[in-house]
C-alpha cells in the first residue's frame, strides 16, 4: 500500500516525468496499514454519505480514520470532494500525489483530481458526465468521454471505468449510484476493508427499506471492478 | 448514523463524527441549557442539528436574528447561572463584537462558550480574518481544537473553566476542523441538579429547574449593577478585575492538559536526507496546522520535538520557555496570521533567549490561506536543506539561515501544487487537465432569484438605461451568485446587510440607477436599520428583498419571516411588508418573480419612483421540502429559432445545448416557466406526458 513514485512502471509515451521535487524520505513503518482515498464528484451525488460508510467500516475493522469534507456550495451544483485517510494520520488532507485510490463520481472531476494520484493510484470512476450548466459560456468544452477513458487508461495502469448510471438503474434506481461506486471501490484488490464490513456499515447508515436495492447496487459495482481486474 | 445518536449514545461508544456534530455532543454532555446562533458556514451544521435535537437534549435553542442577538441571549443565560453556548462563523463575531467585548467585563455565572469558526482559504466566506485577534482584543481565553474529539473535550473543559473564572471562553475552529470527521469517544452527560452551579438559583424555595412550561433548565438573575452595568465608574473597576483574572488564567495555561509536548526520537537515523546535523530544533503549533506538522514529522521521521498548543491564549510563557530551553531554533506553525509567532518572539526577547524562529514573518511559511501537509513538508524541507547546505552546526550559523529566509521575497502563498502534479503526470494528462471546463456553483433550476434578475435587467433595457449606469448593490446569500454571467447583477458588496446602506450611499454619491438586492434572512439580520436610514435621509434606490422563505445559502434554516422557531415549534411570522411600511417606505410591493411580465413592469415603476422603493420578490427556494412538483418544460423544435436566448440569458442548469439544439432536462426542470415566458418564439411549453 505504500507507493514508490520513483518506480514509474508506466512510460507509455516516453514522457512520464520523474519525480524530483525536494522530498524527505518516507518512514515506511508509519505508512504501514494505511490507505487514503480521494472521493470527488458533484453536489447531490451522495459522496459524503459514501465516505462516511467507508469511514464507519474502517472503524469497525479497528482502524483509525480521519476525513475531510468540503461542501461549501455543494447544493448549487459545485464540486464536492472528501478525503479519507485510514491509518496513523492526524491530518485529513491527502498529500499531493499520495492517494491510494481516487473514487470518482463524475469523469471530469476525476481528471481534475489527478494531482492527488500517481501511477500506483487505483482510479475507480463513473463514466457518466454531469455537464456544467454554464458550459456554453466557457472557454473549454466538456471533453469527449471516450477520450477521457482512453487517456486515463493509457497513462495509469489501474483504471476501472464503471457505467454507474446504468448499473444503478439496474439495481433499482439512479439514487443508488453512490452504492454502485462504493461496491466498485470495495472490489479493487488493494481496498483494505472487507465487503462484509462495507455492507454492514451501509445498513447502519441508510434507511432499511432501501437496504435491498443498495445491496444490489454494491454487488453490481463490486462485480464490475472484479471483471476488470 | 442517525443524528439522534448525538443524544442517545452511551458513554464509551465511539462514533465517526463531524467536528460540528462533536460540538453538539459537547454541548449536550456539558449540560448546556441555552444555545443561540445565526447560521454561517463552517459552523452551520451545529445549528441545523440543534434545530432537530434541542428538545430531546433539554436545551433551548434559537436561530437569533443575527449574531449580536445570539451573543446577548447566551450572555444573559450565563449571567443567570445556566450554561450557554453561542457559535458563529468568523465574520459573525464582527456583528456580535460590540456585546461580545463587554461580556468579558461583566463576566458570567454559568459557563459560557463562544465557538468561532474561521475559514482559512475562504471556502465559503468573504474574508479570511483570524479571530484569535478577538480573544486578545477582549482579553478572553482561547482554546484551539485540532480534531472532532478535541472539540468535544475542549467544550466540556471550557464550560467548567468559564464557571470557575467567571469569564466566557472562546473555542476557535477552522473549516478543516469543523468539517473534519474523526473518531469521537462519547462521554457522560452532565447531570443537572438544583445546586449544580450555585445556590442562588433557588429563590424563595422555588426551584427553577424544568418548570412546567419549558423543557430546559432555567436560572435566576441576581441584580448587581456594579457588575452588570458598564457605566464608566463601573467599567473602570471591571477592566481592572479582568486584567487580574487574566493573570490568574496565565498560571493555568502553562500546565493545561491541552498543551502537550511530543518528543521525537528518530527511529531511523540512516535517513540521511531527513536529518539536520547535530542541531536540535522544535516546532510549536496549534489547530489544524498541528495535524500537518505531526503527520510530516512522523511520516518522514524528522528529528523535531513538537509542542502542541490547545490552550493558546493567554500565551503559555513558562511552558514555552521550558520547551525552547534546549533548542537551537524553533518553527512556529499556525493558521492564519502570525499571532503566536509575535508572542513567541516577545517571550524570547523578554527572556533574552537567543534562538531563531522560523515562521511566517521570515518567509518560511506562507502568509495566507490554509496549510496542507505539502506546505509544511516543503517548508521544513527548505530549512533542512539550507542547514545541510551550509553545514550549519551551531546556533550562530542558524541565525544566518534565518536571515537567508528573511531576505527572500515575501512568501504570500504556496503554489507548489501544480509543480508537484507536473512532475508526476504525463504531458497528455497535463493537457487534459488544462482543458477541463470549470464547475462553478449556480442558481438552481427554478430559483426565483434568477427570474428577478432577468426581470430587473429587462426593465432597465426597456427604460433604455445603459447597464453600466445601473449599480447593483448586492448582499450575501445564494443571490450573490448573480455576480457571474449572464446575470452580472452584483457590483458592490461589503458584508451582510450592506446592500441597503450601500444603496443609500450610491444614491447620494452618484446619479446612477441604484438597485439593491438582499435576501429575507439577511434583511432581518441587518437590513432593517439601514432601510430606516435610507427613508429618513431621502435616498433614492430600489431595494429588492428576495423572500425565498428560508436561509438557503447556509442549508435552509428558518428565519423570523417564517412561522417556525429554532426548535421547530410554531412561532409568530414577521411580515417584511409591514416592516418596510413601518420604516416609512411609501412604495412597498410584493410580487412573485416567476410572473415575468408583472415583475418587469413593477421594476420599471420602481426605478422611476423617487425615493426608496421596496419590492418583495416572494417565491420559495426550490430546496424547501414538501412543495408541489410542477410539470417540466420541453422545446417545440418547430418553433424554436435557435436564438439561444434561453441559454445565454437564463443559464438555468436544466437547459443545455446538445448537438446544437436546446434541450431541457425534464428531470432537473422545476417547471418555473421563466424560460417559457421569456422565449420570443413561444417555443417552450409544458412537457406532454
Ligand atoms: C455576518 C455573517 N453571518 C453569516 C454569514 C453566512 N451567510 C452567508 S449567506 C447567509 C444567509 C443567506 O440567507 P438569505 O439572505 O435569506 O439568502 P438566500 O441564501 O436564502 O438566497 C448567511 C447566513 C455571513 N456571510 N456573514
Ligand atoms: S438553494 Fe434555493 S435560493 Fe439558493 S439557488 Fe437554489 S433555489 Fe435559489
Ligand atoms: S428549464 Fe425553464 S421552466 Fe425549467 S427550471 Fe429552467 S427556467 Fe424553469
Amino acid at each position: 500500500m505504500i507507493t514508490n513514485k520513483n518506480d514509474s512502471n508506466l512510460n507509455n509515451n516516453g514522457n512520464t516525468h520523474n519525480l524530483n521535487i525536494n522530498e524527505f524520505i518516507k518512514d515506511e513503518k508509519f505508512f504501514n496499514d494505511s490507505y487514503t482515498i480521494f472521493i470527488c464528484g458533484v453536489g447531490g451525488q451522495g459522496i459524503i454519505k459514501t465516505s462516511v460508510i467507508i469511514g464507519d467500516a474502517a472503524i469497525a475493522e479497528g482502524y483509525n480514520v480521519v476525513m475531510s469534507e468540503i461542501h461549501g456550495m455543494s447544493q448549487r451544483g459545485g464540486v464536492v470532494s472528501t478525503e479519507l485517510k485510514i491509518g496513523n494520520f492526524k491530518s485529513s488532507i491527502i498529500e499531493e500525489s499520495q492517494a491510494d485510490m481516487i473514487l470518482g463520481f463524475e469523469p471530469v472531476e476525476v481528471v481534475r483530481s489527478l494531482n492527488k494520484g500517481n501511477t500506483d493510484t487505483k482510479i475507480v470512476f463513473n463514466t457518466n458526465p454531469i455537464i456544467p450548466p454554464n458550459i456554453n459560456s466557457q472557454k473549454n468544452s466538456y471533453p469527449d468521454i471516450g477520450r477521457v477513458v482512453k487517456t486515463l487508461k493509457d497513462n495509469y495502469p489501474y483504471v476501472y471505468n464503471i457505467d454507474g448510471d446504468k448499473l444503478a438503474q439496474e439495481a433499482g434506481s439512479i439514487m443508488t449510484l453512490n452504492m454502485v461506486l462504493l461496491g466498485a471501490a470495495t472490489g479493487e484488490n488493494s481496498f483494505p476493508l472487507s465487503k462484509e464490513s462495507i455492507i454492514s456499515s451501509m445498513k447502519d447508515n441508510l434507511k432499511e427499506n432501501f437496504h435491498e436495492m443498495n445491496l444490489k447496487a454494491i454487488e453490481k459495482g463490486f462485480g464490475s471492478v472484479k471483471s476488470q481486474l | 448514523m442517525e443524528l439522534k445518536k448525538l443524544v442517545t449514545a452511551n458513554a464509551g461508544e465511539k462514533l465517526f463524527l463531524l467536528g460540528n456534530e462533536s460540538a453538539v455532543r459537547g454541548a449536550i454532555e456539558a449540560g448546556v441549557s441555552v444555545a443561540a446562533t445565526y447560521p454561517g458556514t463552517p459552523s452551520s451544521e451545529i445549528g441545523s442539528i440543534l434545530y432537530l435535537l434541542a428538545k430531546d437534549a433539554n436545551m433551548y435553542f434559537e436561530f437569533s436574528v443575527n449574531e449580536k442577538v445570539a451573543m446577548e441571549v447566551a450572555a444573559t443565560a450565563a449571567t443567570s447561572g445556566i450554561r450557554s453556548f453561542t457559535f458563529m462563523k468568523h465574520v459573525g463575531l464582527n456583528v456580535a463584537s460590540d456585546s461580545f467585548m463587554t461580556t468579558a467585563y461583566t463576566g458570567v455565572n454559568g459557563g459560557m462558550v463562544i465557538l468561532t469558526a474561521d475559514d482559512p482559504s475562504m471556502f465559503s466566506s468573504q474574508n479570511e480574518q483570524d479571530n484569535r485577534h478577538y480573544g486578545r482584543l477582549a482579553k478572553m481565553p482561547i482554546l484551539e481544537p485540532s480534531n472532532p474529539q478535541e472539540i468535544k473535550d475542549m467544550m466540556i473543559y471550557a464550560f467548567d473553566f468559564s464557571e470557575k473564572f467567571k469569564i466566557p471562553v472562546i473555542i476557535r475552529t477552522t473549516t478543516r476542523v469543523s468539517h473534519m470527521r474523526g473518531i469521537v469517544e462519547i462521554g457522560e452527560i452532565r447531570k443537572l441538579d438544583n445546586n449544580a452551579f450555585n445556590n442562588e438559583i433557588i429563590v424563595n424555595n422555588t426551584s427553577y429547574i424544568n418548570d412546567k412550561d419549558s423543557h430546559w433548565k432555567k436560572g435566576y438573575f441576581n441584580k448587581n449593577p456594579s457588575q452588570y452595568i458598564p457605566v464608566p465608574a463601573n467599567s473602570a473597576v471591571m477592566h481592572k478585575d479582568l486584567v487580574l483574572k487574566l493573570e490568574e488564567i496565565k498560571k493555568v495555561v502553562n500546565s493545561s492538559d491541552f498543551n502537550i509536548i511530543y518528543s521525537k526520537t528518530p527511529n531511523n537515523s540512516n535517513n540521511s536526507n531527513n536529518s539536520i546535523n547535530s542541531l536540535k530544533l522544535g516546532v510549536i503549533s496549534s489547530g489544524s496546522a498541528f495535524n500537518y506538522v505531526w503527520d510530516v514529522v512522523n511520516g518522514y521521521d524528522l528529528d523535531l520535538d513538537i509542542l502542541k498548543l490547545g490552550f493558546t491564549y493567554p500565551f503559555p510563557e513558562e511552558l514555552i520557555l521550558d520547551f525552547v530551553k534546549d533548542l537551537d531554533g524553533v518553527f512556529i506553525v499556525e493558521e492564519v496570521d502570525p499571532i503566536m509567532e509575535k508572542e513567541l518572539l516577545a517571550v524570547l526577547g523578554k527572556n533574552s533567549i537567543n534562538i531563531p524562529v522560523f515562521g511566517k514573518l521570515n518567509n518560511v511559511f506562507p502568509l495566507i490561506y490554509e496549510f496542507t501537509p505539502d506546505i509544511i513538508h516543503t517548508s521544513f524541507k527548505n530549512v533542512f536543506d539550507s542547514i545541510n547546505n551550509a553545514n550549519c552546526d551551531n546556533n550562530l550559523n542558524l541565525f544566518e539561515i534565518a536571515d537567508e529566509f528573511s531576505n527572500k521575497s515575501l512568501y504570500i502563498c504556496y503554489d507548489g501544487v501544480n509543480e508537484a502534479c507536473d512532475e508526476i503526470a504525463s504531458d497528455e494528462i497535463i493537457d487534459l487537465m488544462d482543458s477541463l471546463p470549470n464547475r462553478p456553483p449556480t442558481l438552481c433550476a427554478g430559483c426565483g432569484h434568477r427570474s428577478a434578475y432577468f426581470a430587473v435587467k429587462k426593465a432597465g433595457e426597456e427604460l433604455g438605461i445603459d447597464e453600466k449606469d445601473m449599480i447593483f448593490a448586492s448582499d450575501i446569500g445564494c443571490y450573490t451568485l448573480g455576480v457571474s454571467p449572464p446575470y452580472e447583477t452584483a457590483d458592490y458588496l461589503l458584508a451582510m446587510g450592506s446592500s441597503v446602506g450601500d444603496g443609500g450611499g450610491f444614491s447620494k454619491a452618484t446619479n446612477q440607477v441604484v438597485l439593491s438586492f438582499i435576501g429575507d434572512s439577511t434583511f432581518f439580520h441587518s437590513g432593517i436599520a439601514p432601510l430606516i436610514n435610507g427613508v429618513h435621509n431621502k435616498d433614492n434606490f430600489v431595494l429588492t428583498i428576495l423572500d425565498n422563505r428560508t436561509t438557503a445559502m447556509t442549508g435552509g434554516q428558518p428565519n423570523p419571516g417564517l412561522p417556525v422557531d429554532g426548535m421547530g415549534s410554531v412561532a409568530p411570522e414577521i411580515s417584511i411588508e409591514k416592516i418596510a411600511t413601518a420604516a416609512g417606505c411609501e412604495f412597498v410591493k410584493t410580487v412573485n418573480p416567476l410572473n415575468l411580465k408583472k415583475t418587469v413592469e413593477l421594476y420599471k415603476e420602481a426605478i422611476e419612483y423617487d425615493g426608496v422603493a421596496v419590492i418583495i420578490a416572494k417565491h420559495p427556494c426550490t430546496l424547501i421540502k414538501g412543495q408541489v412538483k410542477r410539470k417540466p418544460m420541453e422545446v417545440d423544435y418547430e418553433k424554436c429559432s435557435n436564438c439561444l436566448d434561453c441559454i445565454n440569458l437564463l443559464a438555468c442548469p436544466a437547459i443545455s445545448l446538445i448537438d446544437g439544439k436546446v434541450v431541457i432536462d425534464y428531470f432537473a426542470c422545476k417547471g418555473c416557466t421563466t424560460c417559457t415566458q421569456m422565449c420570443k418564439e413561444r417555443a417552450i411549453k409544458v412537457k406532454r406526458d
